[in-house]
């Protein structure tokens, strides 16, 4: 019987599994494993048990263009679908104030909300000498090119984009003096903290727990209003003087041309999710935050936040 | 003692009726996808995340499965590489050199068996390495920042001159074309996407597997077409399947040199199992020397890459699980299972969850087993293909290639691309340029760039940075040797063969 399942479950991977036309779809715009990957699969379990849908919510995985395949997939061809909803984070508006989808804007679907933050952290090695966020920044603002980070996204990326909203707070004008190596992921810019490559690490606080445990890398800062539950001995950079919060949010969109009545509906039952004993347990293992923000509330926040990043990529040089 | 004490909870934990029904299931699974071209250990292991979901398999269980499909990949990958020349997935590249052309010398069977037998031992060897030294080697990517991966990379490419025995100024544009394809997509360093033409389908770069199907067996089909299906370079001889005794007596120490390089080359978090089997294989061709033959279809050739891409496929996990960082493709998806079934590597995991670490391990041990016992015997039944005429296997190789392909993006972009990569392979196969180069191009390109542009990010464009370690000067010192050394050697060997022939 097992093996049975299991036989289906390969053939419909590998021919592609056709989709039942009542049923709610989320896209994952990636690969099976990654951070969208485990939106849809949570929120659309979560979405199921709950009784928010009749039907269990498909999964597809669309990988592609960072995300921007499945994006033009929903602007193109989708864009009335009623029953579709698509995984987003923070680098869905990375990509977006950057141009980075082949010159589709953020104005083309519409943004229903986030339910979890990982929030961004600074990390050094612990045989550092920095001992507190404001070492590092004064260091920095002596003398940029002193402290190199290193992060899992590319240039320009939102992990990249953390450290330099920290050092402008701290009065640093020349950004682009600042020194930044994008690795292939959090463990690996860790790794390279520890090596003594670069001076410090910028990251999301999932990514460095195994680190802390093992005494190998001192958090400098975690971005978030309040300190983290679970963390409460990592101080938070606004406590340190400089305001940035910055996190790693996880959320949805849905086409643009659905209805006001249908986008509310989404609205709600993330909310419902957002308020589920699941989802907490979810969050828990996986070093999310909550952090619940739907409907118009997250139209607005996801706008600024896409001008806020917009400007600062010109002023980086990474967008004319 | 402390070692068996923990293998004895690890089997604990892994032995048991239903999880060793598990472990066939997923060699028997793993072994054909790994056999089939564009479906390679890192589809396979992807394969099963949205399926432990669905069937809410525990974390032991699923462990069992996904081992025993990455070990079956990394096995079956060899199977079409020898019988085809057709690599199933990418550690299996250099299988072809030596496979493919013994068993156009009929000894099809011959090197199936030795290179099951190559596989166990690098396989084993590499699985005993983790036990032992995984939380000490874990310190080893401490000591590897941008210019000491920039410096391996390079040590790779230098020994590539000597992968084409007739003209090496070929083997040089082939790399070179493999280097402009891995340019495409978003560029790491300044986040600039290059060479896309504003298509999205491009951004993410080429896909090595679209790469290799389509210069392997899409090229393959064009000539079967070229051939009016008279005379193809598929269908070799075909005579009986014994256990070669003297070929895996002969290649005894060479499994035990290209186990060790691959397993180091895995351990590398970056590097993974394709630069370990090549690294194995060029390291004991120079070994061997001009008289060694190697691309002929000598038993060595064929154990050596097996061997290390076994080994590496182990090293890689050690990476993976003392610091969380992904050695290659598939160790990022099984990190990716690992992190769904709640449990995150890290430094800690060898002390906070010992039963996981060690029932992995176990597994791994437990996968290996079973799979040398399916593979020997299995080998009659995998040579029969060969008997099977060319216009049925041919259709057949082309459908798969489709198929495996679409599963990876579900886009029909890829399909043109595939295709696309079919003629271009027609076309060097033609202009006699070896394709191999461009497939390590693209694996190997990215991340040597990548080293290269993160080390002068660092050290403000101070080329000195890159030998500033002295892991990075003994690593350009072999660099050179690698390129130079075949020059000056081949002449010297080159002689006393003339004179006896």
């Amino acid at each position: 019987m097992t093996f049975s399942i299991r036989a289906l479950g390969v053939s419909a991977f590998l021919f592609g599994a056709a989709g039942a036309a009542s049923a709610a779809e989320c896209i994952a715009p990636a690969n099976p494993g990654g951070g969208w990957d485990f939106t849809c699969r949570q929120i659309g379990k979560i979405l199921h048990e709950i009784g928010a849908v009749d039907k269990p919510v498909q999964v597809t995985n669309m990988a592609g263009g960072g995300g921007g395949l499945a994006y033009s997939h929903v602007v193109n061809e989708r864009n009335d679908d009623p029953d579709l909803i698509v995984a987003a984070s923070s680098a869905t508006a990375t990509r977006l104030a950057q141009n980075a989808y082949a010159g589709m804007t953020a104005d083309q679907v519409r943004f229903v909300g986030a339910i979890g933050i990982d929030p961004g952290v600074i990390a050094v090695a612990a045989d550092s000498p920095f001992m507190s966020l404001r070492d590092l920044v004064e260091a920095a603002v002596e003398d940029p090119g002193a402290v190199a980070f290193a992060g899992g996204s590319a240039t320009g990326g939102f992990d990249h984009l953390k450290p330099l909203m920290i050092l402008m707070e701290g009065g640093l004008t020349d950004i682009t003096k600042v020194k930044y190596i994008g690795v292939d992921g959090g463990a690996d810019a860790i790794t390279q903290t520890i090596g003594g490559f670069t001076q410090a690490m910028t990251g999301d606080i999932s990514e460095i727990v195994g680190f802390l445990k093992a005494g190998e890398v001192r958090a400098l800062a975690v971005l978030t209003e309040e300190r983290v539950p679970g963390f409460e001995d990592i101080p938070t950079a606004r406590e340190q003087g400089y305001d940035v919060v910055a996190g790693n949010w996880r959320g949805l969109y849905v086409p643009r041309g659905i209805s006001d009545e249908r986008f509310r509906e989404w609205a709600e039952k993330l909310a419902q999710v957002a308020g589920s004993d699941q989802w907490m347990e979810a969050m828990a293992a996986n070093g999310l935050a909550p952090f619940t923000m739907v409907g118009d509330d997250f139209q607005g926040y996801i706008d600024s936040l896409i001008a806020d990043i917009n400007r600062m990529s010109k002023d980086i040089g990474v967008i004319q | 003692m402390d070692i068996l004490a923990n293998l004895a909870l690890g089997f604990g934990v892994a032995l048991s009726p239903f999880t060793l029904t598990l472990a066939v299931i997923g060699c028997v699974l793993g072994t054909v996808i790994g056999a089939l071209p564009g479906l390679g250990p890192s589809n396979g292991v992807a394969i099963l995340i949205p399926i432990t979901f669905t069937l809410g398999l525990d974390a032991t269980s699923a462990l069992v499965l996904m081992t025993s499909v990455y070990y079956g990949a990394m096995y079956g990958g060899r199977i079409s590489s020898i019988l085809l020349n057709i690599p199933g997935d990418e550690p299996a590249l250099m299988t072809t050199l030596d496979g493919y052309p013994m068993a156009k010398k009929g000894r099809a069977g011959d090197a199936l068996v030795l290179s099951g037998v190559a596989s166990f031992v690098g396989a084993l060897l590499a699985t005993v390495g983790l036990m032992f030294l995984a939380p000490l080697l874990s310190r080893v990517a401490y000591h590897f920042g941008p210019a000491e991966y920039f410096a391996l990379y390079l040590l790779a490419f230098c020994t590539l001159g000597g992968l084409a025995s007739r003209n090496q100024a070929k083997a040089a544009i082939a790399s070179c074309i493999g280097l402009g394809i891995a340019m495409i997509g978003l560029d790491n360093t300044s986040g600039m996407p290059r060479l896309t033409f504003g298509h999205l389908h491009l951004m993410d770069g080429v896909d090595f597997l679209v790469a290799i199907v389509g210069l392997f067996a899409v090229a393959e089909v064009f000539f079967f077409i070229e051939s009016h299906g008279r005379n193809t370079s598929i269908g070799v001889r075909l005579e009986r399947v014994t256990v070669p005794v003297r070929d895996i007596a002969a290649s005894g120490w060479t499994m035990l040199r290209a186990s060790g390089v691959g397993f180091i080359a895995g351990v590398l978090p970056g590097a993974g199992a394709s630069l370990g089997s090549f690294l194995a294989y060029m390291s004991e061709k120079s070994i061997a020397g001009e008289r060694g033959g190697f691309g002929t279809g000598v038993p060595r050739g064929v154990a050596a890459p097996e061997a290390g891409n076994n080994a590496a496929a182990g090293g890689a996990l050690v990476p993976m699980l003392t610091l969380g960082v992904p050695g290659s493709g598939t160790t990022a998806v099984l990190l990716a299972l690992l992190m769904t079934l709640n449990i995150t590597p890290g430094p800690t995991l060898f002390t906070d969850r010992p039963e996981v670490v060690w029932g992995l391990i176990a597994s791994l041990l437990i996968a290996n087993f079973v799979l040398l016992l399916l593979n020997v015997p299995l080998v009659r039944i995998f040579v029969r293909v060969l008997q099977v005429p060319p216009w049925v296997l041919l259709p057949g190789v082309m459908m798969v290639s489709f198929v495996g392909i679409y599963s990876l993006s579900g886009s029909y972009f890829d399909l043109l691309l595939m295709v696309g990569f079919g003629a271009l392979g027609y076309l060097l196969r033609k202009l006699d340029v070896p394709t191999v180069p461009i497939i390590l191009g693209i694996l190997l390109g990215n991340h040597m760039e990548d080293s290269l542009r993160r080390a002068m990010v660092l050290s403000d464009g101070d080329w000195t940075f890159l030998f500033s370690s002295p892991i990075a000067i003994g690593l350009w010192l072999a660099a050179v040797a690698g390129f130079v050394a075949p020059m000056f050697l081949r002449p010297l060997l080159r002689k006393p063969n003339a004179g006896s022939g």
